[in-house]
C-alpha cells in the first residue's frame, strides 16, 4: 500500500464517520462542528485528486460561508444546546433500510460497471478555468456563469425580502399618520 | 492506484447518510445539513469523474463550481426562511408548521 493510498483511505474514513455523527448526534451545534470537519475532508480529498482551484472553493464556500451561516441560524434560533426531537424508532429503522438498500444497489451498479480509466495527465491550471468561464465557444462556460450570476443576485435579494422584519414599516407608517393629522389639527 | 469506483463508493456512501439524515431529523438546520452533505458527495463524484475518465476537459470542474453556487445560494434562501419560520411559530420543528395542511 503506497503513501496514496493511505491517505485517500484516511481521508474517506473521517469524511465518512464525521458525516454519520453529523446526521446521528442530537445536538444540533455539535452536528454543526461535525459536518464542519467532514466538509474539510472534502477538500483534503479533492487536494489528493490535484484539483486544488475547487479545494480552495469549497474551504472558502463551504467551512468559511455555509457552515458559518449555518452556526448563526443556530444561534439566532436559541438551538445551541437543545436537543432535537427524535422520530418514531420504526420509522428510523425504515429510514435505515431506505439507506442500506440504496446504497446496495448503487454498490452493485458501480462495481459492475467497467469504467474506461484514461491515462492522459489531468492538466488543471487556474488560467485555464478562468479562460473557460468566461470563453463564448467550443469548451466555454460563459452562459451558465450568466445564468448562475443572475441566480445569486435573485436569492440575495430573495433572502433580504423574506427575512426582512416586516414591523421596520410599522414606526414610519404611526409617523406618517400623526403628521397627517398634525396638519388636519393645524 | 486507486480505482475511481473507490471514490465513487465513498461518495454513494456519503449521499445515502445524507439521505438517512434528512428522513430521521425533525430539525429544519439539521435536514439542511444533511442536504449539504448529498450535495458535497455529488460534487465528489464530478471531479473523479472530470480526474480519471476525461482528464483533458473541464467539465466535471465547472458543474462542480456551479454546483457549489447553488448550494450556497439555496443555503442562503433556506436559512432566511427558517429564521422567518422561527419569528412566527417560535420553533424550526417541521411538524410546527403545518398551516398549509388545513
Amino acid at each position: 500500500m503506497t503513501a496514496h493510498q493511505i491517505i485517500f483511505y484516511c481521508l474517506a474514513a473521517l469524511i465518512l464517520i464525521t458525516g454519520l455523527l453529523s446526521v446521528t448526534c442530537p445536538k444540533v451545534f455539535r452536528s454543526a462542528i461535525f459536518l464542519l470537519f467532514s466538509l474539510i475532508g472534502i477538500a483534503g480529498l479533492y487536494f489528493w485528486m490535484e484539483a486544488e482551484f475547487i479545494a480552495a472553493v469549497q474551504i472558502s464556500v463551504y467551512v468559511g460561508g455555509i457552515v458559518v451561516i449555518i452556526i448563526f441560524s443556530i444561534f439566532l434560533t436559541e438551538q445551541a444546546g437543545k436537543e432535537t426531537r427524535s422520530i418514531h424508532p420504526v420509522r428510523t429503522v425504515f429510514a435505515v433500510l431506505a439507506a442500506l438498500l440504496g446504497m446496495i444497489l448503487t454498490y452493485l451498479t458501480v462495481l459492475n460497471y467497467d469504467f474506461v480509466e484514461s491515462n492522459e495527465a489531468f492538466d488543471l491550471n487556474i488560467p485555464r478555468i478562468g479562460n473557460a468561464m468566461v470563453a463564448t465557444g467550443e469548451g466555454g462556460f460563459s452562459l451558465p456563469f450568466e445564468v448562475v450570476s443572475i441566480l445569486l443576485l435573485a436569492a440575495m435579494i430573495g433572502c433580504i425580502v423574506v427575512a426582512m422584519r416586516s414591523s421596520i414599516t410599522k414606526p414610519d407608517e404611526k409617523k406618517l399618520t400623526q403628521s397627517i393629522t398634525e396638519i388636519d389639527e393645524a | 492506484m486507486i480505482p475511481v469506483s473507490h471514490i465513487l463508493i465513498l461518495s454513494a456512501t456519503l449521499f445515502f447518510i445524507g439521505m438517512y439524515g434528512f428522513v430521521t431529523r425533525k430539525n429544519l438546520i439539521t435536514m439542511l445539513m444533511s442536504l449539504e452533505l448529498m450535495l458535497n458527495s455529488v460534487n465528489i463524484n464530478f471531479v473523479a469523474f472530470n480526474k480519471y475518465l476525461y482528464p483533458g476537459k473541464l467539465d466535471g470542474i465547472f458543474f462542480t463550481i456551479f454546483i457549489i453556487a447553488v448550494a450556497a445560494a439555496e443555503a442562503a434562501v433556506a436559512i432566511s426562511i427558517i429564521i422567518n419560520l422561527y419569528r412566527t411559530h417560535k420553533t424550526i420543528d417541521v411538524g410546527a408548521a403545518t398551516e398549509l395542511k388545513h
